[in-house]
């Protein structure tokens, strides 16, 4: 017997990992929450069936959503995190010894015990002093914050179901208004390819673009996500992700990162045409 | 009301069976289940098109209903807990004319809240009965206006011969409602029937927390919008009616006049289920709705300049209870107008709500709400403010004119009448309607004198950005007027 998990890309396109076997299933408060072993990906979790992060290629995900922006900006002293359940970006956050505080904001409570559990691999520094969590809808938490932030890293889900919040105009707005005149706002930014995605990728670029001076889209290459062609945002108040970028302050902190390096840096923000031709007509 | 009673839906039930039966249809509507051609399945789909039939056999008549549709209606009038129910297709409009006309006749007279929907002036235009008005008061602060005053009823009942009914909006759009307890109670004693205009109170009937439905205070009957606030599908209303007083084979009788012979199965299997589910889910909804509303005014409220009333407008006088699940919210502080809010939520931040006026907004909240949506419209008021916000702030003063009611609607109507421009009009008798938005108020109805106070408040509401409507020329500069008179 084999069994697989099956993702749907599109109504017409699937995509399937063999899965040795399943650890957790349990519909939460908010979402239905499983977690798989499998050979080629290593441990995996989804919600309500969507990936959300795997061992084998979550490296790319969580070094794209941090670093860039600390690049860019090796002063951030406050973060916030919206989503990230998992744990993997408040990993790579805590690497960095000037970061005083990390706020992390998860609606699903459940997600970060669940990880805890099955995924120490990105889960395993939430314990970290500097991070406080807050279980709530994020849209709730940056309307109340008095707190300015430098940075805001919105690791979300799909807008639909519980993300939805965080991909609205009155969501960035409360983001730029909870950053300090420094900040930068990083989010998960939908990918390019299927048009389901690239309607809520143009969507929050036009809404994101109404909002920040500095307004810019950059990409990496997730294997498990669909198409496999990702993009983040990075937006800003001040800070150019690659007029900006302190090159030789980010390299002599001596961080070994698999993916990210600040070569890749520049390149990254070097989208293709058909993307960039999307990101022009919002 | 009995609960395992109101688990049934026997409308529905009875287009479950009819899906299944392969019947070969040589009946209307032509589309004969979806099957002519693609376009309505596919965009509607197969379950819904396979039920838009007509009325046959098994499924019944709207029109004079022995079997399912029969006992549908009477799950309905249980669930309300009146005498009888009728399901009404053609929208709250026709259950408001369906009452009027089935109690009014030519010459007789109603008191009506002058901030009546226009559904009540236009049955007048239909039946030549006499409208007396009330005075419904304006709040001034927020511009909106009120409910009736019982003595101000009671005046009008005593002073007028042949007053046959009063209607009362329960609650008006703004969530006011009136003392109706009191209004029925002296209504009855000098033998006047009690009409409730119900569009925006469904949800009374099924919770606690809310201000009573007429029907429970004993009025004679109600018009109760379904779907705007019960669930069912756009344009399904009910008629409820208390036999005591009123003889529901002749309101039948008088439905039928003007209502459909094809009424749509998707509105009536709509009421079916929107009535089960409010017998036995209402209060717990209701519940959730009260909460998510509380929660929405405390936080608008919290925002500087945005005043979300609701409770403290109650004086026992024009206002006596107060709709809490009607989040309106002033934006006069903000230095913009309920308008400019309403198309800033719209255009900017993709949230529809239900009418902005020159001074509020007015979002419905309902059983689709949950706390992310109230997050969001709370979100995006706060972030209006921030970016939008003006120092200078509009006021709008409005005053009450005493309508001068010189012959009935009907008569003014149907008058020979000609085009003249507004400002010529002075000591004319108008043949339209011209209404205003805010307060929700005509400012003329059809038979009513055209004084100097009509034409300086046209002139001040325009010049106030209020919408003004109801005039066959759109800009209302021209009006028609009855020539006779």
């Amino acid at each position: 017997m084999e069994l697989w998990y099956t993702e749907n890309h599109t109504d017409e396109v699937k995509f399937s990992i063999k899965v040795e076997e399943h650890l957790y299933s349990n519909q939460s408060k908010f979402q239905k929450i499983d977690v798989f072993k499998s050979n080629e990906f290593g441990t995996f979790f989804t919600l309500d069936g969507l990936m959300m992060v795997t061992e084998k290629d979550e490296f790319i995900y969580h070094d794209m959503i941090v670093h860039t922006a600390l690049a860019t900006n090796p002063n951030i002293k406050k973060v916030l995190v919206i989503g990230a359940g998992d744990g993997g970006t408040i990993r790579e956050l805590t690497r960095y010894k000037t970061i005083e505080k990390i706020d992390l904001v998860e609606i699903d409570e459940e997600v970060v015990t669940v990880c805890q559990k099955f995924l120490p691999q990105t889960s395993e520094k939430l314990e970290d002093e500097r991070v406080s969590m807050y279980f709530e809808d994020g849209l709730k938490f940056v309307r109340m914050t008095e707190k300015k932030y430098d940075l805001i890293i919105v690791d979300s889900t799909d807008p639909f179901g519980p993300g939805e919040g965080l991909f609205t105009a009155e969501f960035y707005g409360n983001c730029y208004k909870a950053l300090s005149g420094e900040g930068i706002l990083i989010n998960q930014h939908e990918s390019p390819y299927y048009d389901e995605f690239a309607n809520n990728m143009k969507r929050a670029h036009k809404r994101i673009k109404e909002i920040f001076p500095i307004c810019s889209v950059y990409q990496a290459h997730i294997p498990t996500y669909p198409s496999g062609h990702w993009l983040f945002g990075f937006a800003s108040k001040k800070h150019d992700p690659i007029k900006d970028l302190k090159k030789e302050e980010w390299n002599k902190l001596g961080l070994k990162t698999k993916y990210y390096n600040t070569d890749l840096h520049v390149g990254c923000f070097a989208l293709p045409n058909y993307v960039k031709e999307m990101l022009n007509n919002v | 009301m009995d609960i395992e009673r109101q688990k049934e839906t026997p409308l529905v039930e009875a287009l479950k069976i009819y899906k299944k039966s392969r019947i070969v249809s040589f009946d209307v509507p032509g589309h004969k289940q979806g099957k002519s051609f693609k376009g309505l399945t596919d965009f509607f789909g197969e379950d819904c098109i396979k039920v838009d039939v007509n009325s046959m056999k098994p499924l019944d008549n709207l029109a004079n209903p022995t079997s399912v549709i029969k006992k549908s209606e009477e799950l309905m009038a249980e669930a309300f807990n009146v005498s009888k129910a009728f399901f009404m297709v053609g929208g709250t409009t026709s259950s408001v004319q369906a009452m009027l006309m089935s109690t009014l006749k030519e010459g007789d007279k109603i008191i009506l809240p002058r901030n009546v929907h226009r559904s009540a002036i236009n049955a007048l235009i239909l039946i030549g009965a006499i409208p007396i008005y009330i005075n419904p008061g304006v709040e001034k602060n927020i511009g909106i206006a009120l409910g009736m005053k019982t003595e101000d009823i009671i005046d009008a009942m005593d002073n007028n011969e042949g007053v046959k009914c009063v209607f009362v909006n329960n609650p008006t759009y703004y969530g006011i409602c009136s003392d109706l307890k009191t209004i029925i109670e002296e209504a009855h004693k000098r033998e006047v029937l009690v009409l409730c205009d119900e569009a925006h109170g469904t949800h009374f009937y099924f919770n606690d927390r809310l201000p009573k439905g007429g029907m429970e205070l004993g009025a004679d009957m109600a018009s109760v919008s379904m779907h705007k606030t019960g669930g069912s599908l756009t344009q399904s209303s009910a008629l409820l009616v208390n036999a005591k007083r009123i003889n529901s084979n002749y309101v039948r009788t008088v439905i039928n006049i003007t209502q459909t012979t094809s009424a749509s199965y998707l509105l009536m299997a709509s009421l079916d289920i929107a009535r089960k589910n409010l017998s036995l889910e209402g209060e717990k909804t209701f519940n959730k709705v009260l909460d998510l509303c509380d929660y929405a005014r405390k936080e608008i409220n919290k925002i500087e300049g945005y005043y979300a009333f609701s409770k403290e407008l109650i004086n026992n006088k024009n206002v006596f209870d107060f709709d809490e699940t009607k989040l309106c919210v002033n934006t006069k502080n903000i230095g913009l107008a309920g308008i400019e809010v309403y198309d800033c939520l719209r255009d900017d931040y993709e949230i529809q709500i239900e009418f902005g006026d020159i001074s509020n907004i007015l979002a419905i909240v309902s059983v689709g709400d949950n706390e992310f949506t109230i997050e969001r419209l709370v979100a995006s008021l706060g972030e209006i403010k921030r970016r939008k916000e003006k120092k200078e702030q509009g006021d709008f003063i409005f005053e009450y004119i005493e309508p001068v009611v010189v012959t009935t609607p009907k008569y003014a109507f149907y008058a020979e009448q000609k085009t003249v421009e507004i400002k010529k009009s002075k000591g004319l008798v108008s043949g339209e309607f011209i209404m205003a938005y805010p307060p929700g108020i005509p400012i003329l109805a059809p038979g009513e004198r055209i004084t100097e106070e009509v034409l300086n408040y046209v002139e001040y509401a325009k010049r106030k950005g209020s919408y003004l409507l109801g005039t066959e020329d759109i800009e209302v500069n021209y009006i028609k007027v009855s020539e006779e008179l």
